[in-house]
């Protein structure tokens, strides 16, 4: 237990030594520590500590830059060409500047979390106490793996989440300050400060996480959380409707609270997007889910909200425009986003409604959720029927605006997934919105098409028309985010994952900003759900899957358990619920595998990266919160697949399979240095199609431990799914077979055949008790 | 005002200081492709979807194939190339530009580097990218781009132009190919 800023202030003592006064006696930590597991070696590390594991894993993985802007332009030196080998003023290569982007990246995505957090564990503890004892998961005594590898604090109360997240906002400070005009010069040690960032990360969305479950009565890590609705069609329009936005769910805590206490859920609809959305309909079901991040602008533009409610992270910068032009006013909830609107905080909740419903005000901002839910639900009565005349575009005047268009391709060169709008509002221009509809899905919700619009035409309205003429407005299933994966389920199949049995773990994380529109996520996660793999996922993604119906009309969540499990579907919960997949990792090293946690990232961050085959994939990866917490898994050893937009990170960290020189890993039995083939092959892969991230995330599931069963089962994925879409067997299979055991029974001569034309001999892989850390080589510690 | 030719793809896929030169002819094109030692074609996974004289790109890359010059498929494209009677090489875009800035790469037939890579058929924002890594980081490899809008990090690129206009000149690049086979 952890007791904070101890101070004892005496203004006159006498004693046998004489007399004091003014005496003043400050301590501000004090660890009276019952915890039995000694401290490892790295409590709370700074920028450098793991500076020798970074560079191990990026000398296998190094960095392919694709630079993005050929030029500096961040200090009055410059602007400086970059280009080749120039450098520029203060003498930085184009290397190195293209890993200061990402680190500033990680360093924003890390900071955001972290922010979200401090906010939420401050009012949490106004409002509940330092004392709070902290409540994650059932039949869990591992509450927070992140802070306790990390920090090598275990906590227990909301106090002792308060020196977690000190800590990770120390080391931002140091980590924004390394990209300084002269501070750091090198790109590999700009790198490792990325994967710092993204450890840090990590710490920040588990102290998010972790107090809000112990507060706000979320589900404690249940498989059979509750199922609520996502959609166009979940929302009930006779109601009055609150869209909330963002990622913070206090203001909306409030808001459904209020609802409660005043018996007015039957008169109000609550309604999300984004991670606010998951977080809500974890505090209550009857919460809605509208939609991912890239509804926003759609939804808003149906007409539907009759108040916009914006938390933090992710919103529309110009929501206040949108949400006027619909007459819905906005009420801003975070001193992040302010967007210019008057601070009312301090006012009476009765005049900011009428202010609002009289239309005095577009907006306004209140920094206080308790009055955010009495003024919100207030002005959703009071609008909706002043709204009821409100009518959204008509397809007759869709019809004669698209009349106007010129023919100039600019929405289609301003488009991110280059959609043939034009020829899609040509043909609405005859009344025919086929072509319309079939592009929504599609359509990532960004408006720069109407930005490029030489005759504003509103085309993203357009789309949204024609997608509810084709009666695109349906409700789905969707089971709400459950938080942690347990200790008891970590122990039931530990083993099955370390070993290969399992054949691996996915995370479909992250945002909207999918190539083909957010089917694709049900697809990746239907093929690994077949196959028996553990698909988590969180966030945007976590909505798509449900978004998609079979033949049964049934959606994934209806057809798969949320176990823990071999084929469990297990939706985690929101961005900063991230944190419990990494979690379950360093639970698994921890639990199964009796790893000391306390403060031992380097061992832990070994054992994830040689034996659990987990990967991440991003399919739609938009932010920089997205690269902080890929950052996170990349330290840990996790690789992770983005999908092709993801390559606009600037840079992947790419294995080469053909140097086996660069797969030479310690036997700790021996200390004998051995080739173990390249897996898991790539740290960070931007996939060009969604057939090629399925074959990379299965081939990348493969790790050194693997035993004989588990490779030969993770390889027949492997072939089968490289079959399916390639039309062909793989062509790297000698690299992954070490002995003839590993091969699939089924396919035995065959694959034998191939490979031995390939100089293919057994043993030359190895199978030992892989580590990159010298210090593990028994009797070496 | 800038010319028509150099008109990016993409609203804000600008270029920076160094920037792709125009090919001025299809003959052009075809004269660089000839005169290369080791040339190679990267096909993208968009190919199927852009119609040309042949049917799509992935049959215009088989007239390519056929005219000598080694192909390879990124993304999940070597299926095509297969269920069309083609063998090419088959390898992941972004591998596939780690290895190419590499000079000591042993290429994918394991006889070199190559001395001359050409792309169409990709996502133009990735083919962007990819190229925007090899104009900084293998200076000595040429490249060319041969879709119908400029891409900027090549070191040659067809000027934008329309799509009739594009057809035509890939025709006369591959017709000057396999005269000169």
């Amino acid at each position: 237990m952890t007791k904070r800023d101890l101070k004892l202030k005496i203004d006159e003592l006498s004693s046998a030594l004489g007399t004091f006064k003014g005496l003043q006696i400050e301590v501000g930590r004090i660890h009276d520590d019952e915890w039995e597991e000694p401290m490892g070696p790295t409590p709370f590390p700074s920028v450098g500590t793991f500076r020798d594991w970074d560079r191990k894993l990026l000398d296998r993985y190094k960095p392919f830059y694709m630079p993005f802007c050929d030029l500096c332009c961040l200090c009055t030196f410059g602007k400086c060409d970059l280009t080749g080998d120039k450098k520029g003023a203060c003498g930085l290569t184009m290397a190195a500047q293209q890993s200061r982007i990402v680190l500033l990246a990680c360093c924003i995505g890390a900071s955001t979390h972290c922010a979200h957090a401090r906010h939420m564990l401050d009012h949490l503890i106004d409002e509940y106490g330092r004392d709070h004892i902290l409540d994650v998961a059932e039949n869990t005594n591992v509450e927070a793996p992140n802070i306790r590898l990390v920090c090598g604090i275990r906590p227990k109360t909301l106090r002792d989440l308060e020196d977690a997240l000190d800590y990770v906002e120390t080391q931002l400070v140091q980590l924004t300050a390394a990209a300084h005009t002269g501070q750091e010069g090198d790109n590999i040690d700009f790198e490792s400060k990325a994967f710092h960032a993204g450890m840090l990360d990590h710490v920040a969305m588990e102290v998010a996480d972790v107090c809000q479950i112990s507060t706000l009565g979320f589900p404690k890590g249940v498989a059979d959380a509750p199922m609520t609705e996502i959609g166009f069609g979940a929302i009930d329009t006779s109601k009055a409707v609150v869209m909330c936005i963002g990622h913070n769910v206090l203001p909306s805590v409030d808001i459904i609270d209020y609802l409660m206490e005043n018996k007015l859920f039957g008169e109000v609809e609550v309604g999300g997007l984004c991670c606010t959305a998951h977080d809500n309909s974890r505090y209550d079901k009857r919460a809605k889910i509208m939609g991912p991040i890239s509804w926003q602008l759609r939804y808003i533009r149906t007409g539907i909200p009759d108040v916009v409610v914006v938390d933090e992270q992710c919103l529309r910068t110009d929501i206040v425009d949108e949400a006027q032009k619909i007459g819905a006013p906005v009420i801003a909830t975070s001193e992040k986003s302010m967007l210019g609107l008057p601070n009312r905080t301090h006012d009476p909740a009765d005049q900011i409604v009428s202010d609002l419903v009289e239309g005095r005000t577009p907006g306004v901002l209140i920094i206080d959720p308790t009055k955010v839910g009495e003024v919100v639900v207030k002005t959703a009565l009071e609008m909706k029927p002043k709204r009821e005349g409100f009518k959204a575009l008509s397809k007759e005047r869709l019809v004669e605006l698209a009349g106007s268009c010129r023919n100039c391709m600019e929405c289609i060169r301003a488009c991110p997934n280059n959609l043939p709008i034009m020829d899609a509002v040509k043909a609405a221009a005859e009344g025919d919105l086929d072509a319309l509809a079939e592009i929504q899905p599609m359509c990532v919700g960004c408006g720069r098409c109407e930005s490029a619009c030489p005759e504003e035409l509103p085309i993203v309205s357009f789309l949204t028309k024609a997608a509810a003429e084709a009666g695109m407005t349906e409700k789905y299933a969707i089971r709400v985010g459950r938080g942690a994966v347990t200790d008891v389920e970590i122990r039931e199949v530990g083993r099955a994952i370390v070993f290969g049995e399992i054949p691996g773990v996915v995370a479909l994380v992250g945002c909207a900003n999918y190539p083909k529109g957010g089917e694709e996520v049900a697809k990746i996660a239907e093929e690994f759900l077949k196959r028996r793999f553990i698909v988590l996922t969180t966030g945007c993604s976590a909505m798509d899957i449900a978004l998609t119906r079979d033949e049964d009309d049934q959606n994934l969540y209806e057809k798969y358990p949320g176990d823990f499990d071999a084929g469990g579907l297990v939706n985690i919960g929101s961005c900063v619920s991230n944190a419990h997949i990494t979690g379950a990792t360093i639970k698994i090293a921890n639990i199964f595998a009796k790893r000391p946690l306390r403060a031992n990232y380097e061992e832990i961050a070994d054992y994830v990266y040689n034996r659990v085959g987990a990967v991440g994939i991003a399919w739609g990866a938009m932010s920089q919160k997205a690269a902080s917490i890929a950052a996170g898994c990349w330290r840990l050893g996790i690789p992770v697949i983005v999908g092709p937009h993801g390559s606009k990170y600037r840079r992947n960290l790419l294995g080469r399979a053909d140097k086996e020189e660069d797969w030479i890993t310690l036997d700790a039995r021996t200390g004998e240095e051995k080739y173990v083939g390249p897996a898991p092959e790539h740290l960070f892969y931007a996939a060009e199609t969604l057939e090629e991230a399925m074959v990379m995330t299965a081939k990348l599931s493969m790790r050194p431990n693997d035993t004989s069963k588990g490779r030969a089962v993770k390889l027949s994925h492997y072939i089968d799914l490289h079959k399916t879409y390639y039309g062909t067997m793989p062509d790297d299979l000698h690299q992954f077979i070490r002995v003839e055991a590993d091969v699939p029974f089924t396919m035995k001569e065959e694959i034998l055949g191939i490979i031995k034309e390939k100089g293919w001999e057994e043993g030359k892989i190895g199978m030992l008790d892989p580590t990159l850390l010298e210090r593990m080589v028994r009797g070496k510690s | 005002m800038m010319s028509a030719k150099l008109r990016t793809g993409q609203t804000a896929e600008i270029a920076g200081p160094k920037k792709a030169n125009v090919i001025p002819q299809p003959k052009v094109a075809a004269s660089m492709i000839k005169r290369a030692t080791r040339p190679l074609l990267v096909v993208g996974s968009d190919a199927p979807n852009v119609a040309t004289n042949d049917g799509d790109l992935v049959d215009s890359a088989i007239r390519f194939l056929k005219a000598g010059v080694t192909v390879v498929a990124t993304g999940h494209l070597s299926k095509t190339f297969k269920d069309r009677g083609a063998e090419v090489y088959s390898m992941q875009f972004m591998n596939l530009g780690d290895r190419l800035r590499d000079p000591d790469w042993s290429g994918l037939d394991g006889a070199g580097a190559y001395d001359l890579v050409i792309f169409v058929g990709a996502p133009y924002y990735m083919e962007w990218l990819v190229q925007s890594g090899l104009k900084n980081f293998a200076q000595d490899l040429r490249t060319i781009s041969l879709g119908n809008n400029y891409q900027p990090n090549a070191s040659w690129s067809m000027g934008s132009m329309p799509m009739k206009n594009w057809l035509t000149a890939l025709d006369e690049i591959l017709k000057e190919l396999e005269e000169g086979k």
